[in-house]
């Protein structure tokens, strides 16, 4: 069955959505400790990571977890190409306009959106717990991984993670596809056919 | 009987009511809100950096405003083994002169630049009596950049003073001396061979850099406090001067024998021009000009022999002398420019003058005589009024711009404020004691901040805690927005505060600087990574390149060095983050230590005088494993063959089997 009026132009707004990924950072991380009166910060961009990371991987050393730089991250290079393809991908089903593959669009969204999350969670939970065993300051049975979502206390650092600009208009995109399924879906029960 | 009960009655009351008459203390001055106007909450700012001169100590001082706390002291002319200056390799040129390398001077006065007339906090000009010199500190980084000493003068106290837009700070002698070729004269030869000079040192609008742009030649005198114009007179400088009765021995008696001295009014525009012109001489001779260089990270000295010099023959409209009552310590100009305050130390009066009247006496050629060859004004033409019974001993005057003037009071121990116009006197305070110079933040200035007031004191006696027999000087702060002076706290300074300025926090705050940028470091000696860390021998000379990095030296481990070598320790703090310096110092070293600010290069000479071992370390507390950042230099005999080694961890010397 053909896409709805609504439908379509919703293709038009993700892909603008997803877009904004490369003109504001994706994920925002806060520390705070009682030193840092300005606090440090750090912002996770599509294919770069900015911030005071300088300074936080000279604090990271004490406790020996690993420096973080952007070299390391494949991910940076997959997330782009990923998100180039889905955003065609999507002027592809706008083009066929048959609801079926907009329902298969936003499974693909759902998949690459659970995949990102696990992998961000794997590296935060590698970079929290595999740890220098000749590092300085040790402390037993402690771990540093930083929360997925949300605040959590680590030895005298708070740390906050929530999505960024980016971030939200990816979210937003996200619900704004599943909302359209379900109208489509709706709709489709009405047309005469 | 009745009699005699009556006598006893009068006479036991009289005693009681006698005690029961106290004279005002401290603490009837004081009013209840002063606590909270110089109370300073923890986690806010001062309103004001207060620069205040060391006196006897040789540097700056700065305070905050209202609460009086120390924030730092400036090393400028006396070494300072605290941070290294003085000490270091890369400062030890600042304090270079003629005579060589001196430790210690005497730091009276300061001006901060200024841009048409007002504040506006680039640089602080500090001056050094003995040794006659001029210092610029760089009020982004708080250090300081530049040092010029200056030919044909003694006792540089009427010193620095600035042009409304900085073109020139300008520094008076203290001592007439002889000058020139022929300087072994009789000292009873003063009224014929010694002369005064004050230099003009042209200040660069962009970097700061000075340079003796002329010295003007006066006749013997001494010369004392002076004040550059403004609006209407800025084109004019105003010396106060004193002994020109010209003696050369007991001044006590000799040199307060004339009723009147003189302010001397130069026109430094037209003596400008002149010189354009092509008249005055050059003259041969040598003085320093030391400079650091914030890129290179290195002190340079220079000796300069050449200075162009203005006489008497040359300056036929350019210097006035105005009378001014009994040996004037003080000139100070208002706001507006146009009424120049002559401080008469021994005097019990105030004149003040009219640059208005001043011109025009001029044109008219209202003289009174000559000094020397120089046209003295007749007082009356040039007098605005005489502020009169004003107090004992007026030495100095700021202004609150609102049209009122603040004048110490040396003898009687207080701070007058009068009416400029009217001449009326409007308060008096008391000081706690005896106060020298006052300060009112940009007070000396277009544009004064009539808020706060400080009288820094010569005598200090029970102001705190006693403290053996050397005290600290006392200050005081008053709240000058009302219309009387309210007292609001008792500091102690350190050193012996001449003068101070003051500024808005906000002009200056936000400029300065947090670290260095590492990248930006061209030091010779500079490590670039601690995988660059090295010691390199060359001859009897080494060069250890050590970095510094939370919490470690690197090298750590150094071996092969010998009895008699010249080792330098150049230390490069790799941090790049707010506040993390480091130190360096080794054992038994005849010298101080190296404070190191991230992204800088410092070094710290060490020449083994016996064989041994040598632990080294950081000496400033930056890190939670701050007491594990240490190290080893082994030194072996001359002649030894211990090979030269160094590492850190894994490649530390004899940890790997080679």
């Amino acid at each position: 069955m053909k896409l709805t009026k609504p439908g379509k132009v919703s293709i038009i707004i993700v892909g603008l959505f997803i877009s904004t990924l490369w003109l504001f950072p994706m994920w925002d991380i806060q520390l705070g400790a009682p030193q840092y009166p300005d606090g440090l910060s750090m912002q996770i961009w599509i294919n770069d990571i900015t911030g005071d990371v300088d300074i936080i991987n000279g604090l990271n050393h004490y406790i020996g977890m690993n420096t973080i730089h952007k070299e390391d991250f494949k991910e940076f290079v997959y997330l782009p190409i990923t998100m180039m393809v889905f955003i065609l991908l999507g002027l592809i089903v706008l083009l066929l306009n048959r609801k079926i593959y907009y329902y298969i669009w936003t499974g693909i969204f759902i998949v690459i959106s659970l995949v990102s999350f696990y992998d961000f969670y794997m590296w935060e939970y590698d970079y929290g717990h595999n740890l220098d065993p000749n590092a300085p300051i040790k402390v037993p049975g402690m771990a540093y991984q930083p929360p997925l979502i949300g605040y959590k206390k680590m030895l005298n650092f708070d740390a906050l993670s929530q999505p960024h600009i980016g971030g939200w208009f990816y979210l937003l995109a996200g619900v704004i596809m599943v909302t359209m399924c379900y109208y489509e879906w709706k709709k489709s029960k009405t047309v005469a056919l | 009987m009745n009699k005699l009960l009556k006598y006893a009655l009068l006479v036991f009351s009289t005693f009681t009511i006698l005690h029961s008459c106290k004279m005002k203390t401290t603490e009837s001055v004081v009013t209840g809100t002063a606590a909270t106007k110089a109370y300073v909450a923890p986690g806010e700012y001062d309103e004001f950096y207060n620069f205040v001169s060391g006196g006897f100590n040789g540097n700056v001082s700065v305070y905050g405003l209202p609460s009086g706390r120390l924030l730092k002291m400036i090393p400028v002319f006396s070494v300072f083994p605290e941070n290294g200056y003085g000490y270091s390799e890369e400062t030890k040129a600042m304090l270079n002169t003629t005579a060589g390398q001196v430790p210690w001077d005497d730091q009276h006065h300061l001006s901060i630049s200024m841009t048409d007339g007002e504040q506006d906090g680039r640089w602080l000009f500090a001056n050094a009596n003995n040794t006659p010199r001029v210092a610029r500190i760089d009020l982004t980084t708080f250090k300081t950049a530049e040092i010029l000493q200056l030919p044909n003068s003694a006792g540089n106290h009427s010193s620095p003073y600035l042009t409304e837009n900085t073109e020139y700070v300008i520094a008076g002698t203290r001592f007439a001396v002889p000058i020139g070729e022929q300087q072994d004269v009789p000292i009873s030869s003063f009224k014929e061979n010694f002369k005064s000079t004050i230099s003009f040192i042209s200040v660069d609008k962009d970097h700061g850099s000075m340079n003796i742009a002329f010295q003007i030649i006066l006749p013997g005198m001494d010369l004392d406090l002076s004040r550059g114009g403004k609006g209407p007179s800025k084109d004019w400088f105003f010396f106060s001067t004193y002994n020109t009765e010209q003696a050369n021995t007991l001044l006590e008696v000799n040199a307060s024998e004339k009723d009147k001295d003189f302010i001397v009014a130069i026109n430094w525009k037209k003596a400008e021009e002149y010189v354009k012109s092509g008249k005055g001489k050059k003259m041969k001779v040598e003085y320093a000009h030391n400079t650091f260089d914030e890129e290179t990270q290195q002190a340079y000295s220079k000796i300069e022999n050449e200075v162009t010099v203005l006489t008497l023959e040359d300056y036929k409209d350019m210097v006035y002398m105005i009378p001014c009552a009994k040996s004037p310590h003080g000139c100070d100009v208002n706001p507006t420019g146009e009424y120049i305050v002559g401080s008469g130390k021994l005097a019990a009066l105030i004149p003040v003058f009219s640059f208005d009247k001043l011109t025009k006496a001029i044109a008219a050629k209202d003289f009174e005589g000559d000094y020397h060859g120089i046209p003295v004004m007749k007082y009356e033409s040039v007098l605005h009024g005489e502020v009169q019974k004003p107090g004992l001993g007026p030495l100095h005057t700021e202004f609150d711009g609102n049209g009122n003037a603040y004048t110490s009071m040396f003898l009687s121990s207080e701070v007058v404020k009068w009416n400029v116009e009217s001449l009326e006197v409007l308060d008096r305070a008391p000081t706690f004691y005896s106060i020298g110079h006052l300060c009112i933040p940009g007070g000396d200035t277009k544009k004064p901040w009539g808020k706060y007031l400080i009288a820094y004191n010569k005598i200090t006696k029970d102001r705190y805690l006693p403290t053996g027999p050397e005290l600290a000087q006392s200050a005081q702060l008053y709240d000058i927005s009302g219309d009387k002076m309210e007292l609001i706290l008792d500091f102690p300074t350190v050193g012996e505060p001449h003068y101070a300025q003051g500024i808005m926090a906000s002009v200056i705050k936000d400029k300065s600087v947090k670290f260095y940028d590492i990248a930006k470091n061209k030091h010779k000696y500079v490590t670039m990574g601690e995988k660059n860390a090295r010691v390199v021998r060359t001859g009897n000379r080494v060069d250890v390149y050590m970095t510094a990095i939370r919490s470690h030296l690197a090298p750590d481990n150094i071996e092969g060095v010998y009895v008699g070598d010249e080792v330098y320790f150049h230390v490069t703090n790799l941090e790049q983050d707010w506040d993390i310096p480091h130190g360096f110092a080794i054992k038994n070293n005849p010298n101080a230590e190296l404070l190191i600010m991230p992204g800088e290069t410092t070094t710290l000479k060490f020449v083994p005088q016996k064989a041994g071992m040598y632990p080294f370390y950081c000496t400033d507390f930056c890190s939670a494993l701050h007491q594990e950042m240490q190290g080893y230099l082994r030194v072996s005999p001359k002649g030894s063959n211990v090979p030269l080694r160094f590492g850190i961890g894994e490649s530390a010397p004899g940890v790997a089997v080679k």
